[in-house]
């Protein structure tokens, strides 16, 4: 008989797991999945050494093993604390957690400018449902917020460093994911800010998956810069026959327009795994160049999740109304329709923002 | 089935009296009550000449607001909008360019914002979701019309007139529920 694995059984909010040593509470947590898992701004499955920056996913250890059941005295970050047998770990069952989170999230906001309104991520932003979850409704800081110089990263990548919260998952996928690394984080406390050695362009193939590594509005598609707001387009999952990734991803579309390409995520906001098992980064190409739904092989529309604003327009249920005009009218055209593109600027046939390659600006508006 | 107030009289199908059926004095009652409302108060007015004094919560047509310097407010954030139970808001984000700085007051902005005031019902959501203050509800009724075409708002006819070059309309714009600040 083969030997058998032991398994460490290990109580998370009063649901217990059995899970291999070694993992994580965060990963154990993410097994029983819904609520019990901690948010976690930092850590990313997929990029090693990620994570212990954030400290939102802090939890409370009431024992820590069977052998040793004493409680850990303070709260511990859950990403990168492994399990032992018989851990007894609370998160949204413990007072503690909840308060320590509510004083992680105001620290996390203190330089963070909050323009959500202009943000592109804001819709599926990580910081701002952490926020709406357990932040306050007003911060005790009375400082002027830190400002940066402005860096550009290229005709693709958008950097707003003032909305970084420095979780360094960027940094990682850029590490790992590519094979040179041109940016990471200079200068310390304070002043620490992602950017580029010498405003050096990052031309790397898959760099742009830096985008979907990062939690808040920071690292933002420049070829969707203002076209729309998320909730807006419809997620639909799509693919093609890329020779340098898997060509796996999601399309956000609005009418037949693909306003903007990312990869699939997971319920946890992180990158899935594609159909060949690794992990599904997805190229440039197919992220910044292929805006056309022609290039694409659509599947269906992406389960998107009921609590997300993005679900607020069911597209995943949504039929197209067929015409019944020429059917009621026998053929012939009604006298008195009015055809909204008469009469309205939005939306005009002429002027296809999905095909325009950075943001849209005034003149983009006045030649239509 | 009980009355739910005593208001309500129950209508008297006795035979008529000789008194009724003699018809003229009643009709002489009935003219009299007439003559009565010429000497009461007119509970009509003449609009548009008359206003009525507005409730402080009405809502009327929406206004689209500026700030102090007359940059506009709206940043296309799409709150309204998705706010919208009528889906009657409609728009197109831009990015602010160097020299529009004194046009827009951040980064991006509306480049078409329309509404569509067949289909809006005034509940008042859009300037409840706004995070800029940019739309309210203002105290004028939407004008009416006989084309269809003419509800289709623009900006242009949505935006509050600039308080630096034009105070006089600005300030009628506001109207008596402004802040006074």
């Amino acid at each position: 008989m083969a030997e058998e694995k032991k398994l460490f059984k290990v109580t998370i909010d009063n649901i217990t797991v059995e899970v291999e040593p070694g993992t994580t509470i965060l990963n154990a947590a993410r097994m029983v999945g819904g609520e019990v898992a901690p948010p976690a701004m930092c850590y990313y499955s997929k990029l090693k050494g990620s994570g212990g920056k954030c400290r939102t996913c802090l939890v409370e250890v009431a024992a820590g093993s069977t052998a040793d059941p004493r409680p850990m005295p303070k709260l511990v970050a859950s990403c990168r604390t492994t399990v032992m047998d018989g851990m007894i770990v609370k998160n949204i069952t413990s007072d503690r957690v909840h308060d320590a989170r509510a004083g992680v999230v105001e620290f996390l906001l203190l330089n963070h400018p909050l323009d959500c309104p202009i943000c592109d991520q804001a819709g599926e932003c990580h910081l701002q449902d952490l926020s709406y979850e357990h932040g306050k409704e007003a911060t005790r800081y009375e400082f002027g917020k830190r400002t940066f110089k402005k860096h550009d990263l290229g005709e693709f990548i958008q950097l707003h460093m003032t909305r970084c919260i420095l979780c360094y998952r960027c940094v990682f996928t850029a590490e790992q994911l590519t094979n040179k690394r041109v940016h990471g984080v200079l200068d310390r406390g304070d002043h620490a800010e992602i950017a580029t050695y010498i405003e050096k362009s990052l031309d790397n193939d898959f760099i742009g998956n830096v985008i979907d590594v990062c939690p808040v509005g920071a690292l933002t598609d420049k070829t969707f810069r203002f076209k729309n707001r998320v909730w807006f387009t419809k997620p639909m999952d799509a693919h093609r026959d890329c020779p340098t990734c898997c060509g796996e991803v999601q399309l956000w579309m609005r009418g037949e327009e693909v306003f903007r390409v990312t990869a699939r995520k997971d319920e946890w906001g992180e990158i899935k795994e594609a159909s060949d098992g690794k992990t599904g980064w997805i190229c440039n190409t197919c992220r910044f160049e292929k805006k056309d739904a022609k290039d694409w092989v659509i599947e269906h529309p992406t389960h998107v999740a009921r609590h997300s604003v993005i679900s607020a327009n069911h597209y995943e249920k949504m039929v197209k109304p067929t015409e019944t005009m020429p059917e009621v009218m026998n053929g012939r055209a009604p006298k008195l329709l009015m055809d909204i593109h008469s009469v309205s600027q939005v939306n005009k046939p002429t002027i296809n923002l999905s095909q325009i390659e950075g943001p849209a600006h005034s003149d983009d508006f006045n030649k239509g | 089935m009980e009355a739910l107030t005593n208001r309500s009289k129950a209508v008297d199908r006795r035979p008529m009296s000789v008194w009724e059926k003699a018809y003229l004095p009643e009709i002489a009652k009935g003219m009299g009550v007439t003559l009565k409302h010429f000497f009461k108060k007119k509970p009509t007015i003449s609009f548009p000449e008359e206003t009525r004094p507005f409730s402080p919560v009405f809502r009327g047509l929406q206004v689209l607001n500026r700030d102090e310097k007359g940059r506009e407010r709206c940043t296309a954030c799409g709150l309204c909008a998705v706010a919208c139970p009528a889906e009657a808001i409609t728009m197109e984000a831009a990015e602010r360019k160097q020299e529009e700085q004194h046009l827009y007051r951040e980064e991006k902005y509306a480049a078409r914002y329309e509404i569509n005031m067949l289909r809006c019902i005034f509940c008042g959501l859009c300037e409840e979701a706004c995070p800029k203050d940019a739309i309210y509800l203002s105290e004028t009724f939407t004008p009416a019309n006989y084309k269809r075409e003419s509800f289709i708002y623009s900006k242009q006819d949505l935006l509050i007139p600039d308080p630096v070059t034009e105070p006089e309309l600005y300030k009628k714009a506001l109207g008596d529920r402004a802040k006074k600040s």
